[in-house]
This record gives structure tokens, sequence and C-alpha cells, in this order.
């Protein structure tokens, strides 16, 4: 996506999403840097939706729960450990990722003629740093979404398939066809985190909007996970 | 009832419902501690339902159980304690037997050096680097055992741990659970090999439609089933007089691979034995044959008035 920006940033289509400009102004800021990475988060967040969500079903379809749970009876704290190994996972993903996104940013501004002077202040730096955190805490709501899927349907396939389903194509129909309804999807709070803010949705509201989903996720799958029977 | 404390399992009045439907009713069965207990029952009997309970992986509609002496209701004061295969093995096929164990080894809180241990006792010593997935289904449910011994269980509860095994690999667990049981291991065990399970049980739990139809000493099941008495004569072509004289006297008879089966008490072969030598008929063997515990399994279960213990 980052590469799209400066390979495309002459094009009338548009270099972003959706057709949108972003012109060499804009990516020369000090923030520009960032504008790359941020905008991959919703694939970043799709692929962490995938893995927890396979990482959770996946103990049930390969019955490899019960043995878990004979050797650690502490249901929670399998499942405490399991979020906390693929938020180490998604991490490692999202710093690859961010890495990967700037030195495409450096390598290809040159050739786009946009300005890299403002890349190497504190300010990009700061901005490097706020976008890695949102785009991480995006990353793992986003999982945690999956993970709880995964809980509920205890089939890798049908939980990717319906998350997957629903962050794309759903959240897109009714954000079209109902202008308020970004302001309450979860994807489009998961993902505004991720962008930092913008101007119909602040970063506050976003980040308060996804706290408020992961909490009532997360009680329910945990309800869930520590409740239901094993008999798979 | 036996001493809470001499029981490995105890079992009182549990049951487990889904929505309408039955799968335990009021099941009652203890194992003393250091025997083999074999659990035996038709497919659907209850048999893994009543497992998954006693391992705290599903819970109870209603009646309690202790495994070695504390409640299913609290499986982490006994878990540690017990090495169990449920419903055959289940690993992640991606990684090795090794990694696999090691896994539960570090989940358990169990040395590491212990894994390549135990591979060794099951056989796998030499494939514990192979990717799980490349494994056959033998060597599948020896690394299920391994994994069941991890703990240097008090308790070991298996599920058909002898499925897909070949004939040496099934007398090398015979082996293995005796020699665990002789080390003070109890061992409770579910099969449908139930000549298995006869050669190697003390102890039976017999489950039909949900509901224990016989436990206690494998032997007391047995000796109470009526014995056979099998006669072979001399002359081949004397079968079938044999069997009218069998009959005359007032025990049912049937002729089988040569030899008369006469439905009746072991002391009844002399009196038949002089019978038939005053009628001019040889008999060349006679013996009194209890029913094997493949016999009496299908006479209870397919007897709907079967007795309970």
């Amino acid at each position: 996506m980052t590469s799209l920006l400066y390979l495309l940033i002459d094009r009338p289509g548009g270099n972003a999403e959706r057709g949108t400009f972003i012109s060499r102004e804009i990516l020369s800021a000090a923030n520009g840097l960032t504008i790359g990475f941020s905008a991959s988060a919703g694939l970043l967040g799709i692929v962490a939706l995938c893995v927890f969500a396979a990482q959770t079903a996946q103990e049930y379809t390969y019955g490899t729960l019960r043995n878990l749970l004979v050797r650690q009876p502490s249901r929670m704290k399998i499942l405490i450990g399991k979020l906390l190994s693929m938020s180490i996972f998604q991490l490692a993903i999202v710093l690859v990722s961010g890495a990967v996104s700037i030195a495409v940013s450096f390598a290809l501004a040159p050739h786009a003629k946009v300005s890299t002077d403002l890349w190497s202040s504190s300010a990009a730096i700061t901005s490097v740093l706020h976008t890695t955190i949102n785009v991480f805490i995006s990353a793992i709501a986003y999982g945690l979404f999956g993970m709880a899927l995964g809980l509920l349907l205890r089939s890798p396939i049908s939980s990717i398939s319906i998350g997957v389903l629903w962050l794309l194509i759903v959240e897109g129909i009714l954000g079209t066809v109902w202008s308020t309804a970004n302001k309450w999807l979860p994807g489009s709070q998961f993902s505004n985190v991720a962008q930092g803010g913008s101007a119909e949705i602040s970063y506050s509201y976003s980040v308060a909007a996804t706290t408020v989903y992961l909490v009532i996720i997360s009680i329910a799958a945990a309800s869930l996970f520590k409740k239901r029977d094993v008999s798979n | 009832m036996s001493n809470e404390r001499s029981l490995a399992i105890a079992v009182d009045d549990l049951s487990k419902k889904y929505g309408d439907q039955v799968a335990l009713s009021h099941a009652t069965f203890h194992v003393p501690l250091g025997t083999i207990c074999g659990f035996v029952g038709p497919n659907g009997s209850g048999k893994t339902t009543t497992i998954r309970m006693l391992l705290g992986l599903i819970s109870s509609s209603g009646g309690t159980a202790k495994i070695l002496g504390e409640s299913i209701a609290h499986p982490e004061k006994y878990l540690p304690r017990v090495g169990a295969m449920i419903e055959g093995p289940a690993f992640y096929p991606a990684l090795t037997g090794k990694e696999n164990l090691n896994v539960l080894a570090t989940l358990g809180g169990y040395p590491l050096d212990r894994v390549d241990q135990l591979l060794h006792k099951v056989g796998l010593g030499d494939r514990g680097d192979s990717k799980y997935k490349t494994y056959s289904l033998g060597m599948k449910q020896r690394l299920g055992i391994a994994a069941a011994l991890l703990p240097n269980p008090q308790l070991l509860i298996l599920d058909e741990p002898t499925n897909g095994l070949d004939p040496a690999g099934i007398h090398e667990i015979r082996e293995l659970l005796r020699s665990l049981a002789q080390d003070g291991i109890t061992v409770f065990v579910s099969s449908h090999l139930l000549s298995e399970i006869e050669m190697i049980s003390e102890y039976l739990v017999m489950l039909r439609d949900g509901k224990v139809i016989f436990f206690g000493k494998t032997t007391d099941l047995l000796e109470r089933q009526r014995p056979t008495l099998v006669v072979k004569p001399e002359k081949e072509d004397d079968l079938e007089r044999l069997r009218q004289l069998s009959e005359k006297l007032g025990h049912r008879a049937t002729v089988s691979n040569g030899q008369l089966h006469i439905d009746a008490e072991g002391n009844w072969s002399a009196p038949f034995n002089r019978a038939a030598f005053e009628s001019g008929i040889t008999l060349s063997s006679i013996a009194v044959v209890l029913p094997t515990l493949e016999e009496t399994f299908f006479e209870m279960t397919s007897n709907q008035s079967g007795g309970q213990q």
C-alpha cells in the first residue's frame, strides 16, 4: 500500500484508498512517513483476525484443547496465554510491516519527487511511535474480534469467513447506505484508531468505542470459554 | 462401599443430560487404587462422556464424583496427578512429536528431559523429531500414551489406547499397562478389544444406554455367568446322538466345530460322561468353559434386564 502512494502519485485516479489523492506536500510532512503504514492497518487487522480466529478455533478442530485443559485446568490461564502469544506474534507483524513501509517510503520518495527532509525530525519519530502503537491497538482489536468468533463457532473456516464478511462487506454496505453507522460499527472504530482519528470521528471517540467493544467481546468470550463443555 | 481413601475413582449417582437426551444416568461405580479397571460398553453408551466429566472437560447434570479423593468440581486439585488420553490422540500436526510433548510439559510444569524418556518408553525414540502429521495411527496412539504419562500419574485414564495398533503394538501396550499397575499406578482404560480388557483388567465397569450395568471384579462377572460343558466324542458320527442324549437329560446342547456345547454346570460332567458311556459313546474330551468377557458383554448389553451390581 505504501508503494502505491508514491508510484501512483501523479495518476488522475488518485494514489490512496477509494480514489482519494494524497499530495507531495502531505507526504513530505513529518507525519507523511507513516501514512502508508497507517493505511495498511486494515489489512494487518484482517490478518490479525484470521490468525487469532484460526489459532483459537483450531484447538477445537484438532481436539488439542482437551489436552491443554487436562494439563492446565485453569481455562482463563489457557485463554490469556493464547491471547498473549498471539499478541506478541501480531506485534512482530506490525513492527516488520512498519519497518518495511518506512523503508519503501524512503526508497520511493526520490523517484516520486517527495521531500524527505522532515522525515528525520523528532516530530517524524514521534509520529512513527504513535502510528505503531495505534496500528498495534487496532490489530489487537481485530484479533480479539476473531478470537471471540473462533471461540463461539469452534471452526477456523466459519469464524474467518464470518469475520471477514462482516468487516469487509456488511460494514461497507451499512456505512454506505447509512452514514451515521460508521460512528458505531466496530470495524470502523478499529480502523479509525489505526489512522489516529479522522475528520468525522475523533481519535478519542474511536479509542473509547473500541475499548467498550473489546470489554464486551472479552467478557462474552471468556464466559463462554470458561463455562462451555469441551466435547470436541 | 470401599474406604474412600482406597479409591482412585468414586462415582456416585453421576448424570449428564444434553437437553432432553440423557448421556449418563445415575452412574455409580468405584475403582480401587493400584488396579487396572476396564471400562466397556457399546458405542454411545456414555463412556467418553463419563471420562470427560472425570477430567473436568464437561460439567455434570447431577451426582458427584471424586478422583484421588478430590471432587470433580475442582479438577485443578487432582489433574496434576492424572494422565489422560481421551478419544484418541490429538496434537498439533505441524509440530514434531517431541515439540508437542514439550508444549504439554511446559504447560503442566514438568521437566522437559522427561519428554525424551517417555518417547523412548513408548517406542518413538527415533521418531520424536518427525512431524506429527507424518505419524501412522499407531505412532499417534503411542505419542498420546506418552503425553498421558507426562505427569508421572497416580491415575491413568485411557480411551481406546490400542486403536490402530498392530498385534505387536497391542501386546506392548498391554505389557506397559501391566508394568504401570505393578508400579502402583491405577489404570482406567476403555476399549472395544474385550479380549484385551479381559486379559489385563482386574476390575470392570460396564455401561449400557448411559447406565452402569456392572462394576466390580472381572472374575466375579465371569464366574456368575453360566458355564458351558464342551464335549468331544471319539467318533464325530456320535455328535448327533450325544446331542439328543443331552436334550433327553434336560440340558440344551448345540453342535459346533465338531464339539457339543452343553448348557450345564461343571458338576454335570461326570453324570453326562457316565450316561454317554452307557449309551456306547466314548468321549475323547470334556471341559467346563466359562464364557469370555466378549460373550458376557454381548449377553449383558443385548439383555435389557441385565443385572446391576
